[in-house]
């Protein structure tokens, strides 16, 4: 293998499990070292400046960066990472002061957002302070999209949302029409505007057209039209029998919801099995916690009714089958078919884009799937003045992802406004700085904890299943935030080889306590993984690997699971192994642009 | 030394021995050695020769004395016993120890000092009495825990750190144990672990007095140019004679060797030692031709390592006293006390 080159920033980032994973690339260790040290209001502005919505998201993240986090790894949970955001957004003092000031004048640049939702909304936060007069326009009446109109208050308190979408209007010429649907983008181009951000998401919920639908429509709701009702408050009760159809996340939120408005025996019914559905683990925990039982492989035949009211729906049982080509499929099992009497269902069985306000006459290509085509490093459409981002760009994703395209669009908005390349990308801050301040001192705490995952603490579900608006789940208090810090691993504090140094005494190879690191004779990486002191098969790890040493051997370090405890540096007589933190901030529009003009 | 704990978290794919252990099972406390000391190189050889024989940690009994070599059983094995005994004096510790309880296996730890200097004659009687145990010298030419005073070990002409030339003779450790009896005689290499972990495994296998001596670099006080017992020094002047491997099935697969290349050595218990000769002409097993080879070729700078002379049908001190098989604190008092017509006998005996 050719030695490692550690000056390319991805090498190291990517040793960064979390944050490569974070698609808005939050530095995660980062923010954990400073909730640890009690630097809440620190922490949340590191989370801010990347995520821009730390309170929200420590509610409500999908979190791909627990998956993907290295503590997995070395036991069966990983680092509560998304619940360690919200500890600092809970714990901090007033950040006002610490935003980005709002602009002394306007820099003659009109930017329109059309929807008000994540994505909008981080357009908005990288473009403010630069002067834009930015025009939001969004048929819902409150802000935020489906943050609001969507996840339900007792998973985000409503004042959450409120302080930070708050944050973003108020940072410079930003005018918000809300109630205010476009339904011409023609119309709106012909305003003349330096820019147009479509962040419409994807409003439109699948419906299910089996027989009895039309009949018994008066008890068969879509669930996010349902959701959104809920939220603006036009719905506040439902039946005290609810069978929710489908197992995604939209699925979990409705039946914790109908189980709040007077829903007394709600069941979740799948198609496929349990194990299959789309909803996070975590989401199905919290469904069943609250007594809403998961029935699964039946397939929905067709609704009941009398009289023109939904008396039930009638399922036919299925099983998972390999068919001849190797490929998943449910097939009938033959038994009889089973009946679920409710008096309601929401209809939860997925998601999609709908542009009827788009005409396709304007410069704005679309795809076979009727979905426009866009960059997905840039954002940009195929018109020049046109921009997409969040749901709307490539379907449903989340929050987080909707924020990752709000930078992006925001960096070539602002290039595309002053007549820059948009495809000439900012690169990211990069900095490594040794950790050690004596022999045997760090500037982190090296000492890894044995603790397994805390638990969040839940309020009493006798109050919580009362109410719709109280929050289920307290967070983590300052002590038992502390206590998870402690089981981050500092991944991004690096172990950095210096070949010149090492002397081959073997001290490192002998102390590390995850057998990471081997002295051997070079080859190729095949090879080279089943010949090192532990077997290195996860293959989405690299290996780093040094130049020649003086016996002709070289060093090889697996990533994998190395502990970041910095011991093969404290053992090493040399330094030829220090330990330096690599701390990646991605570019964003506000200060590549404010520094391009000084 | 380090401030931490070594952390318990290991790597999930860890190999488990025919125990159940993984290698992190045969660790001890953290070392408090100088980082880079060759003696926790030693340390993890020994952790994982112990690990790859299946040995249970409660068998072995860890014996040292005084220095820097002689703390190292702190940092391995935390589970066996030890006992750290006065500087130089683990030898008779051990041949006692031994004596008292056949079942355990006795590992030695020593040092340069500890051994060649203050200890030099306990180091001769315990070998040629031939007492069944593992007798290693973590051997770096200085009092590494005194600040760096030349051994007995230092060869004449090395350089001190501060560049003072050793005046006198060396003392030649495994000539020495040759000529003293005992039956098993290595040497290696803190830095040759590959070699170190075969040479420990056999040795632990013999039956009777093995020795081996181990080069181990002190980063402290003896690594720099013009020193004999550098890293570096070391690396350059090493001359493998055989390279060794234990084999404990009872009838070693034949493989295709090259004639001359590859000596297969039957130990007592039927278990084999594989020798694959670098040199054609070594038989570690002819101790006169051993002894003559290491003289001419130590002569000309070289650092000789590999299984130097080992005795197949040894014997050892506890076998030839015909001391008995069980403990003897689990002796019962009618064992221990056979009566008076036995005593009656005896005295007969000796009239
Ligand atoms: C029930 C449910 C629960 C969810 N829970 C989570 C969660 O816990 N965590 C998570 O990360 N994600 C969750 N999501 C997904 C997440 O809400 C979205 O991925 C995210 O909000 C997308 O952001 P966006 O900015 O692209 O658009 P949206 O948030 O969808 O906002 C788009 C806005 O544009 C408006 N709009 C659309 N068309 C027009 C038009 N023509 N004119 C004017 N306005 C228009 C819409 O009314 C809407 O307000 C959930 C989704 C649902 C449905
Ligand atoms: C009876 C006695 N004499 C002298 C000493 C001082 N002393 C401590 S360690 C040591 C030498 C140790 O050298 P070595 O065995 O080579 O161990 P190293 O530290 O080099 O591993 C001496 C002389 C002592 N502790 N006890
Ligand atoms: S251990 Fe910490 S730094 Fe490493 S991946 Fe997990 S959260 Fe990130
Ligand atoms: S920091 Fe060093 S000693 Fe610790 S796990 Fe990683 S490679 Fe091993
Ligand atoms: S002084 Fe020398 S022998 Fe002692 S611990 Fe330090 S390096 Fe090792
Ligand atoms: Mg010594």
């Amino acid at each position: 293998m050719v030695p490692t080159d550690v000056r390319d920033p991805n090498y190291f980032h990517k040793v960064v499990d979390c944050q490569w994973a974070c698609p808005a690339h939050t530095p995660v260790p980062e923010y954990i070292r400073l909730i640890a040290a009690g630097r809440y209001t620190d922490a949340y502005m590191i989370n801010w400046y990347s995520n821009v919505f730390p309170g929200i998201l420590g509610r409500t993240c999908d979190r791909p960066c627990e998956p993907a986090c290295r503590r997995g790894r070395l036991e069966p949970e990983p680092v509560a990472i998304c619940r360690l955001k919200r500890v600092a957004a809970d714990n901090k003092d007033d950040v006002r002061s610490l935003l980005p000031a709002r602009p002394a004048k306007k820099n003659g640049k009109r930017v329109a957002l059309i929807g008000c939702g994540p994505a909008s909304l981080t357009v908005v936060r990288d473009l403010a302070p630069l002067g834009y007069e930015l025009v939001i326009f969004d048929q819902d009446k409150g802000t935020g999209g489906m943050i609001r109109s969507q996840i339900p208050r007792f998973r985000l308190p409503e004042e959450v949302i409120d302080e930070e979408c708050g944050y973003i209007l108020e940072r410079g010429f930003v005018e918000l029409k809300l109630g205010w649907r476009i339904d011409s983008m023609k119309q709106l181009l012909a305003e003349n505007f330096d820019a147009i951000f479509v962040g419409s998401g994807a409003p439109r919920g699948r419906d299910l057209d089996i027989p009895g639908r039309k009949e018994a429509a008066n008890n068969i709701h879509i669930g996010i039209d349902w959701l959104s009702n809920v939220s603006f408050e036009h719905i506040d009760k439902i039946g005290k029998r609810v069978v929710v159809l489908g197992g995604g996340n939209t699925a979990m939120d409705c039946c914790r919801t109908a189980r709040r408005l007077g829903g007394e025996e709600v069941k979740v019914v799948v198609r496929s099995g349990f194990g299959e559905m789309k909803a996070s683990p975590w989401e199905k925990e919290d469904a069943m916690h609250e007594g809403i039982p998961i029935f699964n492989f039946l397939v929905p035949k067709s609704f009941t009714h009398e009289n023109g009211k939904l008396t039930g729906i009638v399922f036919e049982k299925v099983k998972a089958e390999k068919d001849a080509k190797g490929r998943r499929q449910l097939v009938p099992t033959g038994e009889p078919d089973e009946h679920f009497p409710c008096d309601d269902v929401l209809v939860a069985v997925g998601q999609e884009n709908a542009f009827p306000w788009i005409e396709r006459d304007i410069g704005i290509e679309f795809d076979q799937r009727n979905m426009p085509k866009v960059d997905e490093k840039t954002m940009c459409s195929s018109h020049p003045k046109v921009f997409f981002g969040g749901d709307a760009a490539f379907g449903p994703k989340n929050i987080i992802w909707a924020v990752a395209h709000g930078h992006d669009a925001a960096i070539s908005i602002d290039k595309s406004c002053h007549g820059e390349d948009v495809n000439d990308r900012p690169p990211p801050l990069v900095n490594l700085s040794s950790q050690k301040m004596g022999i045997h001192e760090w500037s982190y705490d090296n000492d890894i904890s044995n603790d397994t995952r805390f638990k969040v603490p839940l309020r009493d579900q006798a109050i919580t299943l009362k109410n719709l608006k109280v929050e289920v789940e307290l967070g983590f208090d300052r002590a038992l935030g502390y206590k998870e810090t402690r089981r981050c691993l500092n991944c991004d504090v690096q172990t950095v080889f210096t070949r010149d140094l090492c002397i081959e005494c073997d001290a490192c190879v002998d102390i590390c306590p995850v057998d990471c690191i081997t002295f051997t004779f070079n080859g190729l990486e095949a090879d080279l993984r089943t010949r090192l002191t532990a077997p290195a098969e996860n293959l989405t790890q690299d290996l780093y690997v040094s130049d020649r040493l003086k016996t002709g051997r070289v060093m090889i370090k697996d990533e994998d699971v190395c502990l970041h405890c910095g011991l093969c540096a404290e053992r090493c007589p040399t330094g030829a192994w220090d330990m330096q933190k690599f701390l990646l901030d991605m570019a964003h529009a506000t200060e590549v642009s404010a520094c391009r003009r000084g | 030394m380090t401030y931490i704990v070594k952390p318990k978290l290991h790597h999930p794919k860890l190999k488990q021995n025919a125990l159940g252990f993984t290698h992190r099972d045969y660790e001890g406390k953290v070392s408090t050695l100088c980082a880079g000391c060759g003696h926790d190189s030693i340390s993890a050889a020994l952790i994982q020769a112990f690990f790859e024989l299946d040995l249970e940690p409660h068998r072995v009994a860890k014996l040292s004395g005084i220095g820097c070599s002689s703390k190292t059983p702190d940092y391995f094995l935390g589970q066996s016993h030890g006992f750290n005994s006065v500087h130089g004096r683990m030898p008779s510790v051990a041949t006692g120890a031994s004596l008292a309880n056949r079942d355990l296996i006795y590992l030695g730890v020593s040092g340069d000092g500890d051994s060649a200097s203050i200890g030099l004659g306990q180091l001769a009687h315990c070998l040629r009495r031939g007492v069944n145990m593992v007798y290693i010298v973590e051997n770096n030419g200085v009092y590494g825990l005194t600040k760096g005073q030349f051994s007995a070990t230092a060869d004449k002409g090395s350089k001190s750190k501060k560049g003072a030339g050793n005046q006198d003779a060396p003392i030649d450790l495994v000539s020495l144990a040759i000529i003293m009896g005992a039956t098993f005689v290595a040497r290696s290499f803190s830095g040759d672990k590959q070699q170190l972990v075969h040479l420990i495994k056999a040795a632990i296998e013999h039956k009777g007095a093995a020795f081996i001596d181990c080069i181990s670099p002190c980063v402290a006080f003896n690594n720099h140019p013009g020193s004999t017992k550098s890293f570096d020094y070391v690396r350059e002047h090493n001359e493998a004679v055989n390279a060794i491997e234990f084999i404990e099935s009872k009838a070693p697969i034949k493989a295709d060797y090259e004639p001359g290349t590859v000596a297969l050595v039957r130990q007592h218990d039927g278990t084999y030692l594989k020798l694959k000769k670098l040199h054609t002409d070594y038989d570690p097993t002819d101790k006169t031709a051993a002894l003559a080879y290491l003289m001419a070729h130590q002569a000309k700078g070289e650092v000789v390592t590999g299984l130097l002379h080992v005795e197949p049908e040894a014997e050892d001190l506890c076998g030839r006293m015909n001391v008995a098989k069980a403990p003897l604190n689990s002796l019962n008092e009618a064992e221990l006390c056979p009566g008076s017509s036995a005593l009656a006998k005896i005295n007969a005996e000796l009239r």
